[in-house]
């Protein structure tokens, strides 16, 4: 580290008025503090949607419970679902996006710097404004309150008919605040990735994550399109008078469920892709090895991007489709599987034959190539129209698509926590903490979502309430329930090691895990510059060439 | 270490990569089509299905306003083309052309809409047709309103002679905006006045 950026560092760290501090966070245009506050508000509202999966899972830990109330627990999982999609995974992701993209890219901030700005407040004031139903929606008042509608609001349900009151209103309105928020960011980070890179970075030289980021942001800009244009139509149907989805004047329920599909089934590649973006640079650094196969990942993703946004009906299965469409979904989304499982064995051959060094990202990294494999695998055995025509809405599909979010992304974004939390704090976090939060969470975890696949397989329907005792239900969803205090636990210490680590840890330096993006080239934390001359690469791994002048990559690429 | 010594040394590499506006702005578009894609196929499906009320045949062609908005994307581009070799007066003129073009599309659609509302009873909630119709046409016309005060404000600037040559790249990206309305108008027009009909 060269005493001049030494020098720059020191004097951002003059000690200003907490007024100061606080007005330069909130005006703020870097990438690197707009990440953060992605980030940092991502995991305020994990904190809280986690809340309410929890009290979801006391109310059905024996049955006949009557912990919440019946409309008390649609709104729980109406709001933990809405909340950890849009207010937890989607900011979460592009928090990382936003701070890892133009310095691993060799840039100084990203294409539109205030666009970004815009478009972290405007998902920061949808997750408000989500919250703000529980006084808004006439809550206080007894009728509505928070939305209670599901998280993918299935029409008539959201009619003024069935949803009197304003929760459903909040809702939707969120969402197009959120969804305008989230095309922004795509929007930029399409422009910075094709635009800013440094000299010497062709595309065929970006870090995975790059690439990565370049196809959720495609994704992200084909899929919340029509997100935005079905809560348009919502939001005629509900203040106009219109009839899109009023079946009484011809109008179709079924039409929102593909529309809200389209958005729907890309939407969970748009979480996964940046989960597979953190595993392609994680999983290659400690295991001393480049990552296996660069241009077949490549090709891989673009292929999970393209067949992705052709799934969407295999949430529909059950809904009676043409015999013609039902096989058509079967195949495109039995098809997803395979470049999806070309990944797999790429991480796995670039573990082969490393040595591999287990600190905490790598044990997260590891723990998500098993359980992706699994939740993967269901995906398949859901993909089947009569399999899924048995299991559709039970909580099988509960356990699927949490084995995927909780299983592989979250998993994934624990890893990149542990990964760059050097780089952002310029501090090591404690590596116990880090090891106890993965055990307790691969415990947890597996205690909650491997055994609430049975209740599905004997018939438990999701989103009920409380349930009868004698059907064989009742054990598992009692060892569901106590995966929960694990997770919870694991949660804290995660937290704490955060914090903890934040003020007190042991100075990192610039780069404590040999990496060889150019992000571990510049000071931890960063100067609001990134680089004060912009680096020129001649490989996918410049720092390697750097450290290794007598064996450089650009000889074998 | 410091970050300018991952430069390798010697390297002559000539570097250039797309400009930033033209790109943010063909991925907005792209997000846009996608809006419109939804209310296009919702419009087609729902086409035939109101249980009562009137139906598509009331709906007249909109050649006229067709004809202005479709020649207001000549007119923004020569406008962009005389700023690039610095004719400030001559932009301005086809700036303002534009501008009235596209005014008169917007008053054409406002008049087609009161026939409409007040003479064939078709209203956003009458039926099935009513909503899509006003939904998909009124989300372009919503577009067309943006667009007129984006124009608008570039034309106050260029009376106040703060426009240069210099910003003929910056207007080349809203008219590349204002090219996407015009060609969802293509599509709406096609969609709503000849295959509905």
């Amino acid at each position: 580290m060269s005493t001049e950026s030494m020098g720059w560092t020191a004097t951002t760290d003059v000690p200003r008025p907490l007024v100061e501090r606080l007005h330069h966070w909130v005006t703020t245009v870097d990438h690197k503090r707009l990440g953060i506050l992605y980030v940092v508000y991502a995991l305020i509202f994990l904190v809280v949607g986690g809340i309410e999966a929890t009290l979801m899972r006391i109310q059905l830990i024996r049955p006949h419970n009557a912990f919440v109330s019946p409309q008390a627990f649609n709104q729980l999982f109406t709001m933990h679902g809405t909340t950890m999609i849009f207010f937890v995974a989607m900011p979460m992701v592009f928090g990382f996006a936003n701070y890892l993209v133009p310095l691993m890219i060799g840039a100084r901030d990203m294409a539109f710097p205030r666009l970004n700005a815009f478009s972290f407040w405007m998902t920061a004031f949808g997750g408000l404004l989500l919250y703000f139903s529980i006084v808004g929606g006439y809550g206080l008042y007894g009728a509505g309150g928070a939305p209670d509608v599901g998280w993918f609001a299935y029409a008539p349900l959201t009619a003024k008919t069935f949803s009197p009151g304003h929760s459903t209103d909040f809702w939707t309105l969120s969402l197009l605040v959120s969804g305008v928020g989230s095309i922004g960011t795509a929007v930029n980070l399409i422009a910075t990735i094709l635009c800013l890179r440094c000299p010497g970075m062709t595309l065929g030289k970006m870090p995975l994550l790059a690439w990565m980021n370049l196809t959720m942001a495609g994704l992200v800009i084909l899929a919340v399109g029509p997100l935005t244009a079905a809560q348009l139509m919502l939001v005629v149907d509900r203040y106009l008078g219109g009839h899109f989805f009023d079946t009484q004047a011809g109008g179709s329920a079924v039409v929102w469920m593909h529309f809200f599909w389209v958005f729907g089934h890309p939407e969970v590649y748009v979480l996964a892709i940046p989960a597979f973006a953190f595993a392609s640079e994680i999983i290659p650094v400690f295991s001393r090895k480049a990552i296996f196969g660069y241009p077949v990942m490549v090709a891989a993703t673009l292929a999970i991007g393209f067949i992705s946004m052709s799934v969407w009906a295999h949430h529909m299965f059950t809904v009676g489709m043409t015999s013609l469409a039902n096989t058509f979904f079967v195949l495109s989304t039995m098809a997803i599987a395979v470049p999806t499982g070309i990944k797999i064995f790429n991480w796995l051959a670039t573990m082969w034959g490393g040595k591999i060094s287990f600190r905490t990202p790598m044990l997260f990294a590891t723990a998500f190539l098993f359980q992706f494999l699994i939740a993967g695998l269901t995906g398949v055995m859901l993909s089947s129209a009569p399999f899924n025509w048995q299991l559709s809405g039970s909580y099988f599909v509960v356990a699927h698509f949490h084995y995927v979010i909780v299983g592989a992304i979250l998993f994934m974004v624990f890893a990149a926590f542990y990964y760059w939390f050097p780089k952002v704090s310029g501090r090591m976090y404690d590596e116990r903490l880090g090891k106890l939060h993965f055990w307790l969470f691969v415990i947890g975890f597996h205690l909650t979502f491997d055994f609430m696949h049975v209740p599905g397989l004997l018939g438990m329907p999701r989103r009920i309430y409380t349930y009868e005792p004698g059907r064989g239900w009742d054990v598992w969803n009692l060892i569901v329930t106590i995966g929960v205090l694990f997770q919870s636990a694991a949660v804290l210490v995660f937290v704490a090691n955060l914090v903890l680590s934040w003020f007190r840890g042991q100075p990192a330096g610039s780069d404590p895990w040999d990496g060889w993006t150019l992000e571990w080239s510049t000071t931890s934390p960063p100067p609001e510059y990134n680089y004060a001359v912009l680096p020129v690469v001649r490989s996918r791994r410049p720092l390697w060439d750097l450290k290794h002048p007598e064996d450089p990559d650009w000889k074998y690429e | 270490m410091a970050s300018e010594t991952v430069a390798s040394p010697g390297s002559d590499l000539r570097w250039e990569l797309p400009s930033r506006g033209p790109v943010g702005m063909y991925c907005l578009i792209a997000a846009e089509a996608a809006i419109f894609v939804i209310f296009v196929v919702a419009y087609l499906f729902y086409l035939g299905k109101s249980v009562s009320g009137p139906t598509p045949s009331i709906l007249a062609l909109p050649v006229f306003i067709s004809v202005c908005l479709l020649s207001s994307s000549l007119s923004i581009h020569f406008a962009v083309r005389s700023l690039r070799s610095g004719r400030v007066t001559l932009f301005l003129l086809w700036w303002v052309l534009t501008l009235l073009l596209g005014a008169i599309f917007l008053g054409g659609t406002a008049r087609e809409w009161r026939h409409l509302i007040a003479d064939e009873g078709l209203r956003i909630d009458t039926n099935l047709f009513g909503t899509t119709y006003y939904s998909l046409v009124g989300l372009h016309a919503l577009h067309v309103t943006v667009g007129l005060l984006l124009i608008g404000t570039v034309a106050v600037f260029t009376f106040l002679r703060q426009v240069r040559a210099q910003h003929a790249g910056r207007l080349e990206v809203l008219s590349l905006y204002w090219h996407f309305v015009d060609a969802v108008w293509v599509v709406v027009f096609t969609v709503v006045y000849v295959i509905g009909r």
